[in-house]
């Protein structure tokens, strides 16, 4: 694990070049387009899939959100912002990587077909802290419902973001940051 | 016999919703201030400060302090010298939660069936215990749950021959197998003993124990400095990005149970814990 100070800066679309620079535990600032889906959002994409249907955004070189936020105070894009765990979208994404997903930002751990996609479809998963999601969404520029509105919270936003910050926890060599940081200051 | 009214209830419970999803509680932010002291870990300390500049900015600001604003959980502690006036007290309940959550801009975050899974619109119906106390005074505590954590929490019905060894790897293992998805450091519920759903009870009822506040029996409260101890040696540390610092308390609750059993449920809640009491 790196213990890099300055966070790099990174702006979508993300290239295979810039998701190889950077490794578990890199603080990262991302800057550009985030679209949200969590639990339902997910489901429904794969059925998409599923049944050769197109989805409601080109996936390629793009990061996934996994966020619900809370309905913006008059005169903001959003309200809070942070994300939900991960670990409930694993059995989704390996085939949500293979349509070109270069970042995904979520917390928690990932299993280990999740862990083995990222490696082949070189793609990065980044840590954001739940508990920062006021300042994660003072980050967010605009707002908009781009699919499933029906969903409520769980619809898919795109998010302008400027300099959204997060920790990268699963690189593209096969690395995480919580094994690795665990291992440097677990007592046993 | 104190006359209190529907409304009053109403009113109190809305104030309380947007209250805890937007103001970081004393105890809490103390508890934080204390980890960042203990903490090690570069990475660690940043994830700490970030969560307590989010608290600063979500108080000053008007932001929840999470976008998990949760599913209310209610005590309801009733003195049965007091009366509801002016309509049934569940409804009075539901509806502040109902007004609350509209009111702050709060997340609805409620289904109304667990199998057809549509959200409910307002993010009721609250989850509401009641207990019959004596007085005349109505005691409410509110806890945010978050689903996260929630959804690492584990219950385990032990043998009293499993013993305290037993029931102590169970609280520690549940903290570890939580490990980055409660969202550390966390505050850890424990329930000893009762029944199947008393021990789960107590879990949840400990949460809103002023965080880091010992038990009043010293037992219980050297088996939490116990359990805090081994749970901090873990390493998972702030965000999970390894540390020193993974729950910030142990609150443990016990009660009388049966010669044969010996339950244990444990409730993490996540470095956004909100809960808070009033009375009225």
């Amino acid at each position: 694990m790196t213990n890099a100070v300055e966070p790099t800066h990174l702006t979508t679309p993300l290239t295979d070049e810039a998701v190889g620079r950077i490794k578990a535990g890199d603080p990262v600032v991302i800057s550009g387009v985030l679209y949200t889906a969590r639990d339902a959002a997910h489901e429904r994409l794969a059925r998409m899939l599923e049944h050769g249907e197109p989805l409601p955004v080109d996936l390629r070189g793009q990061v996934i959100y996994y966020c619900g936020p809370t309905p913006p105070r008059p005169g903001r894009p959003i309200g809070s912002a942070g994300p939900t765990t991960a670990t409930r979208m694993d059995v989704f994404t390996p085939a949500l990587l293979a349509q070109g997903v270069k970042g995904l930002i979520g917390k928690g751990r990932r299993g280990a077909d999740v862990r083995e996609a990222l490696r082949t479809h070189r793609c990065v998963y980044f840590a954001a802290i739940e508990g920062t999601a006021a300042l994660l969404g003072q980050r967010v520029q605009s707002a908009e419902v781009i699919a499933f509105p029906d969903l409520g919270p769980e619809a898919i936003y795109r998010f302008v973001v400027d300099k959204f910050p997060v920790v990268v926890a699963n690189d593209v060599y096969g690395n995480d940051v919580y094994e690795l940081g665990r291992r440097q200051y677990a007592r046993t | 016999m104190r006359e209190i009214s529907a409304q009053t209830i109403t009113d109190a419970i809305a104030d309380l919703c947007i209250e805890v999803n937007h103001r970081m509680q004393p105890d809490m932010l103390a508890a934080l201030e204390r980890a960042l002291e203990s903490e090690e870990s570069p990475l660690g300390r940043r994830v700490l400060q970030q969560v307590l500049e989010n608290a600063r900015v979500a108080r000053e600001a008007w932001y929840p302090i999470c976008q998990d604003t949760g599913q209310a959980v209610l005590f309801v502690d009733i003195g049965q010298e007091v009366r509801v006036t002016g309509g049934a007290l569940t409804g009075a309940i539901q509806e502040g939660v109902r007004r609350g959550y509209a009111e702050g801009y709060l997340r609805r975050s409620v289904v109304a069936s667990p199998l057809r899974r549509e959200n409910t619109g307002d993010n009721t119906p609250a989850i509401v215990y009641y207990d019959i106390t004596s007085g005349d005074r109505v005691r409410i505590g509110m806890i945010a749950k978050g689903a996260g954590c929630d959804n690492m929490s584990r219950l385990e019905m032990l043998t009293p021959a499993a013993g305290l060894g037993a029931m102590e790897a169970f609280v520690v293992e549940t903290v570890e197998r939580a490990g980055p998805n409660a969202s550390p450091p966390v505050v850890v519920g424990v329930g000893l003993g009762g029944t199947f759903e008393k021990a789960a009870l107590l879990a949840k009822r400990a949460l809103l124990r002023p965080v880091g506040a010992p038990h009043a029996d010293p037992e219980i409260a050297a088996l939490e400095r116990k359990l805090l101890d081994r749970i901090n040696a873990l390493g998972i540390g702030p965000a999970g990005f390894g540390g020193r610092v993974t729950a910030l308390a142990v609150h443990v609750e016990g009660h009388a149970t049966h010669i044969a059993s010996f339950p244990v449920a444990v409730n993490l809640d996540c470095h956004s814990h909100r809960a808070k009491s009033i009375e009225l």
